[in-house]
């Protein structure tokens, strides 16, 4: 690309943009709202912050249907692409935003009486899924970088919302100080890719590692700097050991679209990055060589062992249910990294539809958690005992929501897996998939002991045993996640097609 | 002497190596700070100089959006660290173990 000629993006393709556009413009609207008018509850930023995610997910779902979606819709020339990937990604950070925004509303840890600046969090949550969207869009390393930048300076700052609590103001302090390491870790990667390709776009990068002579431990290098920065990102071992303390420390709200969101992004993000430069495409012969040169493979393979098994062997022995949530979803991790194994699109369509099924579970299980901290005010598994009988419904919904996560046949989490299994046996990764399915049968455990206390264990004599009544908007979120992580279970096809259908719309470049 | 495309890449290791062994080595965390700055800035080396190598401006428009990301960060990382030592009157991190197993 020369000075002179490069490509001057212009607005007719912003029309492609219109959900990121519309988050952008709620997130300033809300905060000028929440400035003009300082009432004892936020509901300017409120309202305007839902109306905004209605209005970028109705534009999402209908962009579905877009026919150049195959081809993909480039925006601001090579830069950013909204292709099959991209809508798949858009409409599950919106329900998530979603669920989260209403969700914090009836959380007295957001909502708290003594909170002043309550208003904020709402427009926080706007920008963050407009980054996070962004994220699953960029196909250039400038826009890469500063869309993960993005998700990270807005989480940075919603870790440390609650500004009076040491717990949650060193939880952002890690945070920060983590997250700009990894990224500098990352960006020096990054920064080495550019000098031995001499291109920013990945299909630039690609077309010079296929053509030319590739140094093999410079490439590999260069990746382990890359997946560095990214499963920092994701927290993945062994750049997970910021998530527990910054779950536990974060308001719970906040947790639950952590563990959620930018995890998301970052498998969108590696996907599309990962391969688009590395796999084999249809010029087999040339590029077929990539991922040997490096050992991709069992690269992945050992960082997904270690992770699954390091989640939850750790998980065993946490008394705090928000502590053993955040070790679960480093496990997760370790279970979608399985579909990465050989970069197929088979075991990408795994990791798509796992995200779709752990989207819904995980929100379910940390909003559960967030709905019992506004009464009991903790989140020990101890003050857990007797709650099956004391909010029979919101209980039964989290033993869906923790058999999913489990794995258990009826439940969708068990169809997520079976499909990540899938992809590793047909590749013949024994030993990875019996260590897998070890790692679960671990998780039954856990999981099952937050269901013992709730449901089997008798509490102490004296104990509280008064029926808790939750808000009528946390039973409805709570529903809308637990009837679709039951009903998924049962008839995913048509889900599972979205997925085939996101990667197989991903325009790479080959 | 001349000064290569090596010489470049060794000043932005070395900068790079020593922003990454502070960040290790020290416990206030205004220096920790600091030291990914100097990461940060070493990675602008990098790009300035490949950028010249291969003839192409990208390089160097990722050292131009590189400065803004590396000072709002830097905001972000400060404005916390005020409230810690509102709170705390200490900056170390090995005395924020509110958060530790």
């Amino acid at each position: 690309m020369e000075l002179l000629n490069v490509n001057i993006p212009n607005w007719s393709d912003m029309g492609n943009w219109i959900p990121e556009a519309v988050l952008c413009v709620g997130f300033l609207v809300a905060l000028i709202g929440d400035m003009v008018t300082r009432g004892k509850k936020p509901v300017v930023p409120f309202v305007i912050s839902v109306f905004a995610l209605v209005t970028a997910g109705s534009y999402a779902v209908a962009g579905l249907n877009n026919p150049g979606l195959a081809a993909g819709l480039p925006i601001m020339g090579d830069l950013v692409v909204v292709d099959g990937l991209a809508a798949f990604f858009r409409i599950l950070f919106i329900f998530a935003g979603l669920a989260t925004v209403l969700f914090a509303w009836t959380s007295e840890e957001i909502m708290g009486r003594k909170r002043e600046n309550k208003g904020e969090f709402y427009a926080l949550i706007l920008m963050m899924t407009a980054a996070m969207m962004v994220m699953a869009e960029a196909r250039d390393i400038l826009m890469l970088f500063l869309s993960m930048e993005a998700v990270g300076l807005v989480s940075y700052v919603m870790a440390g919302y609650m500004r009076t609590s040491l717990r949650s103001t060193e939880a952002s302090l890690k945070y920060v100080l983590f997250g700009a390491v990894s990224s500098a870790i990352m960006l020096y990667g990054l920064s080495l890719l550019y000098g031995m390709t001499g291109a920013m776009d990945f299909a630039g990068i690609r077309a010079a590692l296929v053509s030319g002579p590739v140094n093999g431990f410079a490439l590999l290098v260069v990746v382990v700097m890359i997946i560095a920065g990214m499963s920092y990102k994701i927290a993945a071992v062994p750049f997970h050991y910021w998530c527990p303390d910054i779950y536990e420390g974060a308001p719970t709200p906040v947790s639950a679209i952590f563990s959620v969101g930018p995890k998301a992004a970052g498998f969108a993000l590696m996907i599309r990055f990962f391969y688009t430069t590395l796999a084999a495409g249809p010029d087999a012969a040339a590029s077929v060589g990539i991922i040997h040169i490096i050992n991709w493979p069992l690269l992945i393979a050992v960082i997904s062992a270690v992770t699954m098994t390091y989640g939850n062997l750790v998980a065993l022995r946490q008394s705090n249910v928000k502590r053993m949530l955040a070790y679960s979803s480093i496990a997760h991790v370790g279970y979608l990294l399985m579909g990465f194994l050989l970069l197929t699109p088979a075991g990408l369509q795994a990791i798509l539809f796992y995200l779709l099924v752990y989207t819904l579970m995980n929100l379910g299980a940390f909003f559960f958690v967030v709905a019992i901290n506004n009464h009991l005010k903790s989140e020990e598994l101890d003050d857990y005992v007797g709650l099956g009988f004391r909010t029979p419904w919101a209980a039964s919904m989290m033993v869906v929501f923790l058999a999913s996560l489990t794995g258990i046949p009826p439940f969708a989490g068990f169809i997520g897996k079976f499909y990540l299994f899938t992809a590793v046996l047909d590749k013949e990764w024994f030993w990875l998939a019996i260590l897998a399915a070890l790692n679960s049968v671990v998780g039954l455990y856990y999981y099952f002991k937050v269901v013992k206390a709730m449901f089997f264990t008798t509490p102490l004599e004296g104990a509280d045993t008064s029926p808790l009544k939750l808000h009528w908007l946390q039973y409805t979120v709570l529903a809308v996640l637990a009837i679709p992580t039951l009903v998924l279970g049962l008839y995913w096809g048509q889900f599972k097609d979205l997925a085939d259908q996101a990667i197989a719309a991903m325009t790479v470049g080959f | 002497m001349e000064i290569t495309l090596t010489h470049y890449l060794l000043l932005a290791m070395v900068v790079f190596l020593t922003g990454m062994v502070g960040f290790v080595v020290r416990r206030n965390a205004i220096v920790m700070l600091m030291c990914v700055e100097l990461m940060l800035s070493s990675v602008n080396i990098v790009f300035a100089a490949y950028s010249r190598f291969h003839g192409n401006a990208d390089g160097h428009v990722f050292v131009l959006m590189n400065f803004a990301v590396a000072a709002a960060e830097a905001a972000i990382g400060l404005a916390i660290l005020v409230e810690i030592y509102r709170r705390r009157r200490t900056v170390n991190v090995d005395d924020l173990k509110a958060l530790m197993e």
